[in-house]
């Protein structure tokens, strides 16, 4: 059974990046001061590179514009998003260290029943460093939570758990809507708090939003692509949707786990709901197309390892999904820019990623 | 505040009388948006809605308040299985929330002492003489917590409610006590979202919808079959944890319903749950007994034999599952005595084998109905799991009994 950890969460400064995209201001740092000043932020800055994003003081950063992609990545370069968020996906591959949390600069600080500050960073790096229960479901959530255990009835077996690849939090305040949703509710709040931290079966797919998202780089990373948005492409607000699409499929195949749920954090912006429509519109359509194809996705055995499953659905994407509309054969082109790019900056561990002679252990 | 206008006072009229006007096509688009947005997630909608593609105004909760209908409580019995022999404090305790519905009360069979009810219940107390004067010789035991089941066999509502006798009505966070009863009827009134998970949980209660990237086309949900509530305090774990654990409470109350999604696996503990017998009856059953089945919840696993069967049909014919609110109170009575249940714990063993059984279990598109699922569960039961114990072997007899009883006893309705 799950044994109680009361030791306090460690605080993984040295081992966690915080990567944040934004095409404004940080402003909203201060907020965070307390829970973020220990650790190293990663800035991507969408938008016009001459701008220049203002960090508050204190806080340890590198920062990327356009500019700086271009430069690192070359040709390659083609696969990360131009006026879209989805443009964060690049401080995933820049980063060095074992966890990413990415956050939005329009999500601030909640608070929990009680009125206290919720430190969402240490509970996304609780829920990552417990393991996750995907093979069934057990009717009192996490069960390696304080006060809580695996019910009469979930089976010894599988009591240990998998290790948690994604830690995805909720939002209090402005819920994450999609646009015709927005403009039948535009005054719906999210204000109930729910207590609880669950993994989501294996086999079942969900909407994954990226404002309040963590994930262990090392076991899931290269299934963190983005996608193709914004300036340019048919389709917006669909970047974090398929990167959770893919990674489910991928963690599933792969044994791992991904957790929903606590902590919350506060959204603070609407975004304008006609802009949205018009972003989503193909999106709306399209994923009735692109769910039935992540649920029939089979991974071959033969793929081991994150790239090797993401290669293999960007195969699977260009195959299926090209017929849909033309965008997909640019996507799953991207999709394989976006290995390449990972596996360059990324090289295995004590090897070197270039063709003499095969990388060391 | 804004006062009133004519038309916000037409709107909200509309929406009280919203059960009895049959076709909103003559209204305009603007003002049915609005009955729209100020009417979710309150009561149903008439089946005929304006003249447009559902897909344009299929906004999760509206194209679903479609299939909604309000439960009477005509529909609804309530089963207790009585374990122990005074009822005062339970009934008591519940009557506000029960006393509007008819209970059917079953004794334990092995119970010798008379029961204890307070009077002012609509109540039918059922006892070994009425078990066997019903079924005759039965191979099903009925003893303990199976005594329920009887229950469900005689029952001639359309749903039915039951909570263990240990339990009390809970309190929320906010301190007002839980109806547990009216929580299961929205649970079973209000769809079920099974083929993709939705992050906001139910999608149909009051303050959430369904989340951006989920697709339009499964915003209606599906029937559905089963409500599993939970427990506060004394929670429903096996002996180990209960002896391991022996001080810990379940203080949490975690404000969710949530859909167990198509595929997953799930406990149902029996303490507190509701199902749509009607439809659900045949796979309600008794099936699996432990060798040293005692009085104590933890002595048993009919409840999760019996929901992981559920879980199997219902998956195959498309229905859902719901777990999460209502809570209740369940006392500690039990809590200090699992440690003479550890020697001889056979639940280990048995969910260790029924585990990759159940994970790779398909019924065949060819069982369209809940019986003839039933039917083909039992024979797989008997062909795979048999040979590993004869436990599984007793299950699958009681399986098929348990669908002629239904055919012969339970498979009428009000």
């Amino acid at each position: 059974m799950a044994s109680a950890s009361r030791a306090a969460t460690p605080l993984l400064k040295d081992e966690l990046d915080i990567v944040i995209p934004t095409i404004r201001n940080l402003d909203f740092l201060e907020m965070w001061r307390p829970f973020f000043q220990p650790y190293h932020l990663i800035i991507v800055q969408d938008g016009d590179p001459n701008k220049t994003i203002r960090v508050p003081e204190g806080f340890d950063y590198e920062l990327y514009n356009r500019n700086d992609i271009n430069r690192i990545l070359g040709p390659k370069a083609s696969c990360i998003s131009f006026k879209d968020s989805a443009c964060r996906c690049f401080g995933y591959m820049v980063s060095k260290k074992k966890y990413i949390y990415t956050i939005d600069d329009d999500c601030f600080v909640a608070k929990d029943p009680s009125g206290k500050d919720i430190n969402a960073l240490e509970q996304h790096i609780k829920n990552l460093l417990s393991p996750s229960t995907p093979f069934f479901f057990n009717t009192l959530y996490d069960p390696y939570r304080d006060g809580a255990d695996f019910v009469r009835g979930y089976p010894f077996s599988l009591r240990e758990g998998v290790p948690t690849a994604v830690s995805h939090g909720l939002w209090l305040n402005i819920p994450d809507y999609d646009a015709p949703t927005q403009l039948v509710k535009p005054l719906e709040r999210n204000t109930r708090y729910v207590d609880a931290i669950l993994t989501i079966p294996k086999g079942t797919l969900f909407p994954m939003c990226g404002m309040n998202l963590a994930f262990d780089r090392e076991l899931i990373g290269p299934a963190m692509y983005f996608g193709l948005m914004g300036d340019g492409q048919p389709i917006g607000r669909y970047d974090d949707m398929w990167a959770g699409w893919c990674t489910k499929v991928i963690t599933d195949h792969l044994g791992l786990g991904v957790k929903t749920g606590l902590p919350y954090i506060w959204h603070s912006k609407a975004s304008n709901p006609f802009v949205n429509l018009k972003k989503e519109y193909n999106g709306i359509f399209w994923q009735e197309e692109l769910i039935p194809f992540f649920q029939s996705v089979s991974m071959p055995k033969e793929a081991t390892t994150v790239q090797k499953c993401y290669l293999e659905l960007a195969k699977q994407v260009r195959a299926k999904l090209g017929k849909v509309d033309g965008y997909f054969n640019k996507l799953a082109d991207s999709m394989v820019t976006w290995i390449e790019a990972w596996d360059e900056l990324n090289p295995p561990k004590g090897g070197v990623a270039t063709a003499n002679g095969p990388p060391k252990k | 505040m804004r006062p009133p206008s004519l038309l916000s006072l037409t709107l909200d009229s509309a929406l009280l009388r919203i059960a009895h006007i049959a076709d909103l096509s003559h209204l305009p688009d603007h003002l049915v948006i609005d009955l729209f947005r100020v009417g979710t997630p309150r009561g149903p909608l008439p089946l005929s809605t304006p003249a447009r593609p559902p897909r344009q105004i299929s906004f999760g909760v509206i194209a679903s308040l479609e299939m909604s209908s309000g439960i009477q409580d005509s529909e609804v019995d309530i089963v207790i299985a009585a374990l122990q022999p005074n009822l005062n404090t339970f009934f008591e305790a519940w009557r506000p929330f029960f006393s509007r519905f008819h209970i059917i009360v079953v004794k334990d069979p092995d119970m010798t002492e008379d029961l204890k009810i307070p009077t002012g219940f609509d109540l039918k107390v059922y006892t070994k003489a009425d078990i066997d004067g019903v079924l005759g010789a039965s191979s099903i035991n009925f003893s303990g917590h199976s005594c329920r089941y009887f229950g469900y066999l005689v029952s001639r509502k359309k749903y039915v409610i039951s909570i263990d006798d240990n339990c009390l009505p809970a309190k929320d966070t906010a301190g007002s006590t839980v109806d547990a009863v009216a929580q299961h009827m929205t649970n079973l009134k209000t769809p079920a979202t099974p083929f993709f998970f939705n992050t906001l949980y139910d999608p149909y209660r009051k303050g959430a919808d369904f989340v951006r990237g989920y697709p339009f086309s499964l915003r209606e949900g599906v029937e559905c079959m089963l409500s599993c509530g939970l427990w506060l305090h004394n929670a429903d774990y096996d002996p180990m944890t209960h002896v391991v654990k022996r001080n810990q409470r379940n203080t949490t109350y975690v404000d969710a319903v949530m859909t167990v999604p198509l595929g997953a696996m799930m406990p149902v503990s029996g303490i507190n749950v509701a199902f749509n017998r009607e439809v659900l009856g045949p796979v309600m059953f008794p099936g699996l007994r432990l060798r040293n089945e005692g009085k104590h919840r933890w002595d048993t696993l009919e409840d999760i034999w019996n929901g992981l069967c559920a879980k199997v049909v219902c998956d195959s014919l498309g229905y859902g599952m719901k777990t999460g609110l209502p809570y209740v109170m369940r006392s500690d009575a039990e809590a200090g005595k699992a440690l003479e249940s550890l020697k001889e714990w056979e639940g280990v063993k048995v969910m260790d084998d029924v585990l990759p059984f159940f994970q790779s279990l398909k019924l065949s598109r060819t069982a369209v109905t809940v019986e003839d699922c039933v039917k083909e569960l039992a024979s797989i039961v008997r062909e795979k799991l048999g040979p590993k114990n004869a436990v599984f072997t007793k299950a699958a007899d009681a399986m098929v009994e348990w669908n002629n009883l239904w055919k012969s006893h339970g498979a009428h309705h009000a």
